[in-house]
């Protein structure tokens, strides 16, 4: 009962955050002094102008037009490239899986190294080594990722030639949007390794901080006094008792950003040429297509919220604390 | 026996799960992880004692440092010689590029031949310019908006905070860069805009709902406290107590925040330059020094890192200053 009012509430708040988000990408476009259509083909015919101002409706009333927009949103229209002719839905369903994949593989990596260096420093925290990793943590936060690229490009791409600095190979998840493009698995690893592990690093000082103060405190709790006067052994004190409640916050926070770097790997992409959704944004920038610009802006929103919402709605079923504080 | 965790992550439970919602906007590409990570609480190991520290002292002096050269390139009293004078023998010579070094450019030339001491410094104004401007049109607008939102509660809050999250719900580099693109779009190419002002706005606009969730955050804390009670009780106005009870105390926590946002801000500069929507050459910034010899990257390094390195040391400046300005006003940590 409790539980259905809070998610009727979150989809209310939901339905909300999309209408704003879609309105907002639907003015970006509708802004642009004078006729939109000068900026987005400047050299383009009167012919041309005319059919464009019919695809985006723009004769009609500002309200009548969002309504279109949005219910050609709902139908996955899209519009097109205005050089090319192109319908955005198909790029789309080219560079998302790739982009999507890189996001998995990043927050992989991250986890991977921050949760034993989170149980690492709390268990030993105040110690000469927790300073140490700590102070790594700080000054990796400092590091914005597109120097870590450059450098790691530098380095490991062209000093000692291990991986590729630029260029991707479909993996397993191209193949479900596009089925003529068959996986390569091993180059795929080759081109992801590097893109992955520069997104994960910024990642793994902020996850191992979060961990590490969630499980100093429930280092302190009475079930691990209590488990330790049973004579469990310290390993598994840490690992089998004291992880799972202390990783509240950290999955939280990693879901979250399982949103933000769908479109949020823009840099990366553009640095090792990953042909994902970052990058098909940083072409339509440059090459002035507006319309295509928008669409990607909305997909990425829309995604975002999405997997916003339901982080959140997962955190409250996980803590019931949580669930009880938003219900009333 | 293991410390408590830092006192940043608050008590109740509805206050914690909002905040930590927070970090979906928060966390993000270029840096931006930075404000969800220190909000999340990190350990400040420089917490202690009445002094500031080796490493406040070293982060105090290279921003001076890089404030010095800035204002100097820019005001032109001190030449390194001319940021776009072009040497063809020295073109893309310097430390560790593949043609060697170039005599009499200690730090090398750029893919055109300019030499980079020249150019790194006048591009320490720019970014500096674009970062500290941006921060403070997010401060003017958010602040006021966030003080305001948690000062008050209740429906005011709930419009702010709802505008707040909608704002955050486009991840923030996402934002900044359609924003940066209509806007040129939009000014045209003569530009009613410097390129300048353009980025100021972008990034400006990206951090007001950042900087408002922080500083309502912060006014909803002092808020309740007893003294603003005595206050109504007085008989104060609320705008008075606001502005004289209030905004005093989240001040200093708006300033730390204000170094760590600084920081960002450069970064974001960087990386929006490297989408090729940054300043416009030939006036040099760090980022479209990074951005224009990208390029270059395996024959000249050179180029690309020392405005890199530049980027890594402030930004890592500002973020230890931001953390022992929080942790010398935290007074929640040590007053009470």
């Amino acid at each position: 009962m409790e539980l259905t009012r809070t998610v009727a509430k979150r989809v209310v708040q939901l339905v909300i955050v999309l209408l704003f988000v879609t309105m907002f990408t639907f003015l970006l476009i509708r802004l642009l002094p004078g006729d939109p259509t000068t900026t987005i083909i400047p050299f383009g015919t009167n012919a041309q102008r005319a059919a464009l101002r019919h695809d985006l409706g723009l004769n009609k009333p500002l309200p009548e037009q969002y309504w279109n927009y949005l219910t050609g949103l709902l139908q996955g229209d899209l519009g097109k490239q205005y050089n090319s002719g192109r319908p955005v839905i198909d790029l789309v369903s080219q560079s998302l899986p790739v982009s999507l994949q890189l996001m998995i593989y990043a927050q992989f990596i991250a986890l991977f190294f921050a949760i034993p260096l989170g149980i690492f420093t709390a268990y030993r925290a105040g110690t000469r080594s927790d300073k140490a990793i700590n102070t790594t943590g700080f000054a990796l936060l400092a590091l914005p990722n597109f120097v870590l690229a450059l450098f790691l490009s530098y380095f490991v791409g062209a000093q000692l030639k291990w991986l590729p600095t630029g260029g991707y190979a479909p993996g397993w998840m191209d193949q479900l949007f596009d089925s003529s493009r068959s996986p390569d698995l091993w180059e795929h690893a080759r081109y992801m390794l590097l893109p992955a592990f520069t997104l994960a690093v910024g990642q793994i000082a902020v996850y191992m901080r979060l961990l590490r103060s969630d499980m100093i405190a429930t280092l302190q709790e009475n079930f691990i006094t209590m488990a330790k006067a049973k004579g469990v052994s310290n390993q598994r004190i840490l690992w089998r008792h004291a992880l799972r409640p202390s990783s509240l916050t950290l999955l939280t926070v990693a879901g979250l950003n399982v949103g933000t770097l769908i479109g949020g790997a823009v840099v990366i992409e553009v640095i090792y040429g990953i042909p994902g959704m970052g990058l098909k944004i940083y072409q339509a920038v440059f090459s002035k297509e507006y319309v295509e610009l928008q669409s990607y802006v909305v997909i990425i929103a829309v995604l975002f919220v999405l997997v916003n919402f339901f982080v959140d709605f997962l955190y409250s079923v996980l803590d019931p604390r949580i669930r009880r504080a938003r219900a009333s | 026996m293991p410390e408590p965790p830092d006192g940043e992550i608050s008590t109740t439970e509805e206050f914690l799960a909002d905040e930590r919602h927070g970090f979906g906007g928060v966390a993000g590409d270029a840096g931006l992880l930075q404000v969800g990570a220190i909000e999340a609480g990190p350990e400040s190991a420089h917490r202690r004692g009445p002094g500031l520290g080796i490493g406040a002292w070293m982060a105090i002096g290279w921003m001076g440092f890089i404030i010095l050269i800035a204002v100097l390139a820019k005001i032109g009293i001190l030449t390194w010689g001319d940021a776009n004078e072009s040497f063809a023998s020295c073109a893309r010579k310097g430390p560790f590029a593949n043609e060697g070094g170039a005599s009499g450019f200690l730090l090398g030339c750029d893919s055109n031949g300019r030499d980079m001491i020249p150019r790194l410094a006048l591009g320490a104004w720019t970014s500096l310019l674009v970062a500290t401007g941006a921060v403070t049109l997010g401060f003017v607008i958010g602040g006021t908006l966030g003080l305001i939102a948690g000062f008050s509660g209740g429906k005011v809050d709930t419009v702010l905070t709802g505008m707040f999250n909608v704002l955050l719900s486009v991840p923030v580099i996402i934002m900044a860069l359609a924003l940066v693109a209509f806007l040129q779009g939009a000014s045209g190419e003569g530009g009613a805009l410097s390129p300048e002002m353009i980025l100021i706005i972008a990034i400006g606009v990206v951090a007001i709902p950042l900087i408002g969730r922080i500083t309502r955050a912060s006014a909803l804390t002092w808020a309740q406290r007893e003294f603003v009670l005595a206050s109504r009780a007085q008989g104060a106005k609320s705008r008075r107590i606001m502005i004289r009870e209030v905004l005093p105390n989240v001040l200093p926590a708006m300033f730390s925040i204000a170094l760590l946002a600084i920081g960002i801000a450069i970064v974001a500069e960087g990386a929006l330059a490297i989408l090729g929507v940054g300043v416009r050459p030939p006036t040099p910034s760090w980022g479209n020094m990074i951005a224009l010899d990208r390029g270059n990257l395996f024959k000249s390094p050179h180029i690309v890192f020392e405005a890199s390195l530049l980027i890594f040391f402030t930004v890592l400046s500002l973020n230890f200053l931001g953390d022992v300005v929080r942790a010398r006003f935290d007074v929640r940590e040590g007053g009470l």
